[in-house]
């Protein structure tokens, strides 16, 4: 296949609003049960991240591959069964393959389940959309959900422990123990933010982040334009 | 020569094979046709039942293929953790080797029987260790490993597996907090039974901020796990095999 057609129209603009315009986090406010449940430490965010994009990534193929075929009716038990079941194929090989990457990610696993954007995408997009572009939509959903899910983890870390992508040698290999960092020695705590509720406020200022961009950005480009860009497409809710 | 032509024979074979399915495919997933058929009831069923049967099928030959390898890194992580408990100074025996299955109907483990691990000096018992249950857990049962010297100190108390509270009831692992260390050297006779508990209740043993349910019900475990021990203490003692 040839790479340059992922810098096409189409796969740039889902790319777009994944990474940013439709991010599942940041817009659609989607995905925040795993989402505060995980963020205690940067490196857990990464973990959960990565392994729901290769969820997202399964799910958004085969519903696509099979989309002709899902009646419509009963197209919303089919999709959880399929997702339920790449969920557990991912926790059953992890654990056979990657044990001690399990030992750390085990208990969210199951989580991504709950993970309502993964339906959200198989629903909005995968079941009406060819099999090469669903793809490239669970990845590119799956890395705007890591990359939020990797700020929040690195702020609420800092800012509870002191350390970012503590432990981050045993998700990714000895190779990344340089990623472990002490910013404040014989650092207190602040429980407020180790908790979910300090996820909710830290997540809160995040989105109030980047509207305030999104504001600055667009009022810059009409501007230099002086056209209203029609592009913010909400098409991700449930 | 014979097999080369066979070899060739089998591979025009499977080809043709293969492209008999894309064509049958080609006919079955032919959007058109699909779109009669979907809004038909036995349609919609056998669709349903297929990828239920399918998705059945999958989880069954990932278990298959995953079941003898998960048991071996059970297995694997069962002796790093009786390592854990018992230092390897203490005994000079294989340790999965060497156990004895012990009644635990009444002792609150988790498990009708326990399979007590025993720690051999030349033939001699030093020390005991064996897994047990918290069953509940804040969250779920928290499975416990711990090792046991002949006075009924505790060697060493590890967690296993648990599904508490990502960041506040999981600083019972050992990778995440030191807390579980409290535990070395305490027993039935240096604690009082008030003793055996959380601070919040009157105990010596810290709870976590934002986490009291968990500490709490692995001290319970804990302390249940020794009285285990010495009900079967004499017995383990002198087991020789």
């Amino acid at each position: 296949m040839n790479l340059s057609i992922l810098f096409s129209k189409p796969f740039q603009k889902i790319a777009r609003d994944g990474l940013w315009d439709n991010n599942v986090v940041l817009t659609q406010n989607l995905a925040l049960c795993p989402l505060l449940a995980v963020t205690g430490t940067a490196t857990n965010g990464l973990g959960m991240g990565l392994a729901t994009m290769v969820v997202m990534l399964a799910s958004n193929a085969t519903v696509s591959v099979s989309r002709h075929l899902i009646p419509s009716e009963i197209r919303i038990p089919i999709f959880v069964l399929l997702i339920a079941a790449l969920v557990t194929l991912v926790d059953i090989f992890l654990n056979a393959w990657m044990h001690e990457l399990h030992k750390v990610l085990g208990l969210f696993i199951p989580l991504i389940v709950t993970n309502c954007v993964i339906l959200g995408r198989a629903e909005a997009f995968a079941s009406k959309q060819p099999v090469i572009l669903s793809m490239w939509d669970g990845l590119m959903m799956g890395a705007g959900f890591t990359l939020v899910m990797v700020v929040l983890g690195a702020v609420r870390e800092i800012t509870s422990q002191g350390t970012l992508f503590a432990n981050a040698s045993v998700l990714l290999g000895e190779g990344f123990s340089f990623l472990e960092t002490t910013f404040i020695h014989d650092y207190k705590g602040f429980l407020l933010t180790a908790l979910p509720p300090g996820g909710f406020i830290v997540l809160g200022f995040l989105v109030a982040a980047k509207r305030m961009l999104d504001i600055k950005l667009s009022a810059a480009k009409k501007t230099v334009t002086e056209i209203v860009p029609e592009s913010v497409v909400n098409g991700g809710e449930l | 020569m014979n097999t080369k032509l066979e070899y060739k024979q089998t591979v025009s074979w499977i080809l043709h094979l293969i492209q008999q399915i894309r064509q049958r495919l080609k006919i079955w997933l032919d959007p058109v046709l699909l779109e009669q058929l979907r809004p038909q009831l036995q349609f919609q069923t056998s669709v349903l039942a297929g990828f239920a049967l399918l998705a059945a099928i999958l989880l069954g030959l990932a278990d298959l293929a995953t079941r003898g390898v998960i048991q071996q890194r059970l297995q694997e992580d069962l002796q790093t953790n009786l390592d854990q408990v018992i230092p390897a100074a203490m005994h000079d025996n294989n340790l999965l080797a060497d156990s004895v299955m012990i009644d635990s109907a009444d002792a609150k483990l988790g498990a009708l029987q326990t399979e007590v691990y025993l720690a051999k000096m030349h033939g001699e018992v030093k020390a005991v260790c064996f897994k047990f249950t918290a069953p509940d857990g804040y969250a779920g049962p928290i499975n416990l490993v711990m090792g046991i010297d002949s006075n009924g100190e505790i060697l060493g108390v590890r967690v296993i597996t648990h599904v508490e509270t990502p960041g506040l009831g999981d600083k019972i692992e050992i990778s995440k907090s030191k807390w579980v260390l409290s535990f070395n050297g305490k027993s039935l006779d240096n604690l009082t039974v008030e003793q055996w508990a959380v601070k919040k209740d009157g105990g010596i043993f810290d709870q976590f901020s934002g986490a009291t349910i968990t500490p709490r019900k692995v001290v319970q475990a804990i302390h249940r796990g020794l009285e285990f021990y010495r009900s079967h203490q004499t017995e383990l003692l002198n087991s020789t095999k």
